[in-house]
């Protein structure tokens, strides 16, 4: 029997499909990324614990300590988000609120991801 | 209306819904708990960020960021976001595994399971270790 009705009637309802795919590859490559950047967070915590302002600032000085940092940071923190972003679809009702939490999400994570390479870079370039 | 029951009429994909499985498989509890311990990093990195920004703000915010943090309810949130971080980790490997459409026979999902835990405990346990060793 042909088909009376439009795509459009079994799409309705169940969210656009546009862009699907390129939050989760992103999702995934960030996820990749912060394997290794995690395993020399996980280090260099550990070679800090303890030390006070002096050692820690010499640590983050290094180029290679301050660069991996901002790495770490920005992939953590755009993980993160997207993260949150599926939790929230997945589980909160009703869109409004949903819209709201992930507003709220997506600006914490902009603005504290921002704060700390800026951080990292006000210890770094102190000396 | 709300949004699930309109996907619902429609036999459209829902949400995963943890009320139908059994929570306590094995299975289920690890898929679940990666969800949970992935949105508590996403709030634990306000910690992370309170640490950064008292070490930008100079030496005595550090000291006094580093006072609390060193304090037996500082060590428990460090941790517990260790765990989790690790936890986290090791089951993203896995996962992304699983996207590559291996490792997806039961048996294999239950003894990576094992695996990606006994993995996480130990980061866990060698990390601690060394960071209160050195």
């Amino acid at each position: 029997m042909a088909k009376m009705r439009s795509d459009l009637m079994t799409a309705r309802a169940l969210g656009s499909a546009r862009d699907g795919f390129h939050h989760w590859w992103i999702e995934r490559l960030s996820a990749i990324a912060l394997v290794p950047l995690t395993l020399w967070f996980a280090c260099g915590i550990v070679s800090v614990a303890g030390a006070d302002y002096a050692e820690f600032a010499a640590w983050l000085g290094k180029p290679w300590n301050a660069g991996l940092m901002i790495c770490f940071i920005s992939a953590a923190f755009l993980h993160g988000k997207m993260g949150m972003e599926v939790i929230i679809e997945d589980y909160l009702e009703p869109r409004s609120v949903q819209l709201a939490v992930k507003v709220f999400v997506n600006l914490m994570a902009f603005a504290l991801g921002i704060v700390s390479v800026v951080s990292v870079l006000i210890v770094a370039l102190r000396g | 209306m709300t949004l699930l029951e309109e996907r619902l009429k429609r036999g459209g994909p829902v949400s995963p819904h943890l009320q139908v499985y059994n929570m306590f498989a094995l299975t289920s509890f690890l898929s679940i708990l990666h969800r949970i311990f992935g949105a508590a990093l996403f709030v634990g990195t306000l910690l992370f960020a309170y640490w950064i920004i008292a070490a930008a703000a100079g030496p005595a915010a550090y000291d006094t960021a580093m006072s609390f943090l060193g304090s037996w309810f500082g060590y428990l949130l460090i941790f517990g976001w260790s765990f989790a971080l690790f936890y986290h980790m090791c089951n993203g490997i896995r996962h992304m595994l699983w996207d590559t459409g291996r490792i997806l026979s039961l048996p294999e999902i239950y003894s990576s399971g094992y695996v990606m835990v006994g993995c996480a405990l130990t980061l866990t346990v060698v990390a601690w270790v060394l960071g209160l060793s050195l």
